[in-house]
């Protein structure tokens, strides 16, 4: 699938109340040209409650129900049994896709145990997760998703934990598919949504989404920064499907030798959110912890592609 | 046919009959019989439903929501904490116009740990726009689960409805009750209908944000609807008397007021009780009635004005407490016949945590404030200080001497 194979038909309208650069619209645009019209979506407590406009107007051409912070999972489970039914029933003649649409806050925090519930559950839904890294709806504040050393309004010296990782716990539950997504790499993300489509259970995916107001850079720079978080590592893509872990576009070229793994300062120094780990002078410390870490995940993963390639198929989950 | 039953398992037979497609609940004493008796239907063939486990109440609310959404009738129940954790969604189920049904078994709050009954619960929830009907035998139960759906999905309310009915005394014990032919269920209960739904030939965006200028209009319609839901609910329980023969009341039910000069008024099973209380004080010389409030929102506020207008003095029964005033059941049947001239009204509290109410206790305090003789306010007549509560007293009181206060 290439950029200009995507479908033409636009189920995200003009208009919406998004900021300029907006990674959350952007996504929406994707996922909806890839999961199409055959789509009921529900979108938690987040900024798309704010961006797809106020009422009574929407940018969001397919139906939609808005609910808060907590439910995605649950919802989703309640909208998915209630299509089982009308599907029994003849209603639908296909069983619609539900959507839920939540950011980090709503997956990583308040909404973690629904989120969980309905994968134990193995719930027909697919549950996205919008990852901005911090709750940007309410003027960014830390969330669980927030990365080690970056600045919000409540971690002003930098966030002193590691943030955790929701993708991994989606992929210890054993739902039938765990991906992750980029704004950089809208084609893999298409074809990460359509695959989804076509599974059965709970699917779970979740879209780094670099925010300009919240990690302040300009606006015109969301997609850059995206692919700056790949290929430094600060971001990995993948899927994960039948107990396997698949790298996939970026960060498999990056495992596979084809492209370089940058240092994480360039990825770190485009953004103001971690500018006081330069100024007024630079914090060693902090940066190398950073780059430690992903180095040793990389490090790790190179070796056994390599070992696999010659001896075994091993496989084994990122962690970072 | 004719069952002997737990009110738990006549309530599960309410949600059968109503032909719910969609049941979300979280197990909490008392209310879980309910849910096991409907997963028994639902794995026996009996009944064509999805049946969701959820991992929390919060969660049970935010399914029947998204399923109440999609266009099918969904069915919950829960008690004391379980409704509590539900608040948040409560208001959401209500804001967002959909209909659907869930039964609240009123059990009292912790701490400390008490699965008794009392209604702090339910009137918590009284303001998230849910109408509230309170049930006080079994065979009611069922018919009001009935009824709940018909007035809930009725185009002039489109609210959610909760059914009540107290913790064991009703939940756990055996009634008999008569369960109703399917088909007769169903000419009283139309397939499901609600004011919108996420439909896919007509996509629309439900619940977004709502500025300052709108969101009163919704808020108002809200109200419109609970107004109107008084009619619903009369229509409701004459036509289910004409079907199906039982009738329990409508917004109020009445007992021995038609020549009454004084009135006991309470809900759920304590109204059962002051049955007795008005014989009893009719025996002696009171020639009181009693009115058992079925319907608390939308409150009956006509009703009482005109059952209470000619009376003397009425005891309004509170199984709940609003800290810092009174009785929510006496602060409202106050305002309700406020400047209408009417009785004076008094208000006791008792029974909270599942603490007996007997009749003896009623006779006594009505006795009292037919004579103008209990305190202002709402009394507390069965609080005793027993040992525990002086151990308790005393260090209290030590405390208070170290910190100076007097
Ligand atoms: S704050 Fe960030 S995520 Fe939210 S609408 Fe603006 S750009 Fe999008």
């Amino acid at each position: 699938m290439r950029l200009r194979d995507f479908p033409a038909e636009e189920l995200f309208l003009q208009g919406s109340a998004a900021c300029q650069g907006c990674p959350g619209s952007a996504a929406l645009r994707v996922a909806f040209k890839a999961l199409g019209r055959n789509t009921i979506l529900c979108v938690i407590a987040s900024c798309t409650s704010v961006l797809q406009s106020p009422f009574p107007v929407s940018a969001l051409n397919l139906p939609t129900l808005n609910m808060a912070f907590a439910t995605g999972g649950a919802v989703g489970s309640g909208m998915s049994a209630a299509a089982e039914r009308l599907t029994a029933r003849g209603k639908f003649k296909e069983k619609p896709t539900i959507l839920v649409w939540a950011g980090d806050g709503g997956t990583y925090d308040i909404g973690i145990q629904a989120l969980s519930g309905a994968a134990e559950r193995n719930a027909d839904l697919i549950y996205v997760c919008y990852n901005n890294e911090a709750y940007s709806n309410t003027g960014t504040q830390r969330s669980g998703a927030t990365p080690y050393a970056a600045w919000t309004t409540n971690t002003t010296k930098g966030k002193e934990e590691w943030r955790k990782d929701v993708a991994q716990i989606m992929v210890a539950h054993g739902i039938p598919y765990v991906a992750t997504a980029s704004l950089a790499y809208p084609t893999d993300m298409f074809r990460k949504f359509a695959k989804a489509r076509e599974i059965r259970g709970t699917r779970y995916i979740e879209i780094q989404a670099p925010c300009p107001p919240g990690w302040k850079f300009p606006s015109s720079h969301t997609v850059k920064i995206a692919r700056l978080a790949v290929q430094t590592g600060m971001w990995m893509l993948y899927e994960h499907e039948n107990g396997k872990t698949t790298y996939t576009a970026g960060t498999q070229r990056i495992i596979q030798g084809q492209a370089k793994l940058l240092p994480v300062e360039e990825y770190l120094k485009a953004q103001g959110r971690f500018r006081h780990l330069f100024h007024p002078e630079r914090d060693e410390e902090r940066i190398a912890a950073i780059q430690k870490r992903i180095s040793d995940v990389f490090e790790t993963l190179q070796f056994t592609h390599k070992m696999k390639e010659h001896i075994m198929d091993i496989e084994i989950s990122p962690r970072l | 046919m004719r069952l002997v039953e737990t009110g738990n398992h006549v309530a599960a037979w309410g949600a059968r009959l109503s032909r719910v497609e969609v049941v979300s609940a979280y197990p909490i004493t008392p209310q879980t019989q309910v849910i096991e008796e409907i997963s028994r239907f639902i794995d026996e063939g009996e009944m064509e439903c999805e049946y969701i486990p959820v991992e929390s109440e919060h969660s049970a609310m935010a399914a029947m929501i998204g399923a109440a959404a999609m266009g099918v009738r969904a069915f919950s129940a829960t008690s004391s904490h379980g409704l509590a954790y539900m608040h948040e969604l409560l208001h959401w189920a209500a804001a967002v116009r959909l209909p659907m049904v869930m039964v609240n078994v009123n059990r009292a709050l912790g701490p400390g740990w008490n699965i008794w009954c009392d209604h702090q619960d339910t009137m918590a929830a009284r303001d998230t726009g849910w109408i509230q009907l309170y049930c006080a035998d079994h065979q009611e139960i069922l018919d009001t689960v009935i009824q709940a759906y018909r007035i809930s999905e009725d185009p002039r309310v489109i609210l959610p409805v909760m059914v009540c009915y107290d913790a064991f005394l009703m939940s756990h014990t055996y009634m008999q009750v008569d369960i109703p032919d399917q088909e007769a269920v169903d000419r009283f209960l139309p397939p499901f209908r609600s004011l919108w739904k996420l439909d896919l030939e007509y996509p629309f965006t439900h619940g977004s944000v709502i500025y300052p200028d709108d969101y009163e209009e919704v808020r108002f319609s809200m109200q419109q609807a609970m107004d109107n839901a008084r009619r619903v609910i009369s229509e409701a329980a004459r036509e289910y008397r004409d079907l199906l023969g039982f009738y329990h009341g409508e917004l109020v039910e009445t007992y021995r007021m038609e020549d009454a000069e004084y009135a006991l008024l309470a809900l759920g099973t304590v109204a059962s009780e002051c049955r007795v209380a008005v014989d009893e004080l009719r025996e002696m010389g009171y020639p009181c009635g009693l009115v058992r409030i079925r319907s608390y929102r939308p409150f009956p506020v006509a009703e009482l004005r005109e059952l209470l207008a000619p009376l003397r003095a009425a005891l309004v029964i509170d199984r709940a407490v609003s800290f810092g005033l009174e009785g929510p059941l006496f602060s409202e049947v106050k305002a309700a016949v406020y400047g209408n001239g009417g009785p004076s009204i008094h208000g006791i509290i008792t029974g909270l945590g599942g603490r007996d109410v007997p009749y003896d206790l009623i006779v006594e305090n009505a006795m009292a404030a037919f004579k103008e003789k209990l305190p202002h306010g709402s009394h507390w007549p069965a609080v005793r200080l027993n040992e525990h509560h002086r151990l308790v007293k005393r260090s209290l009181e030590e405390y208070w001497k170290k910190e100076g206060v007097r």
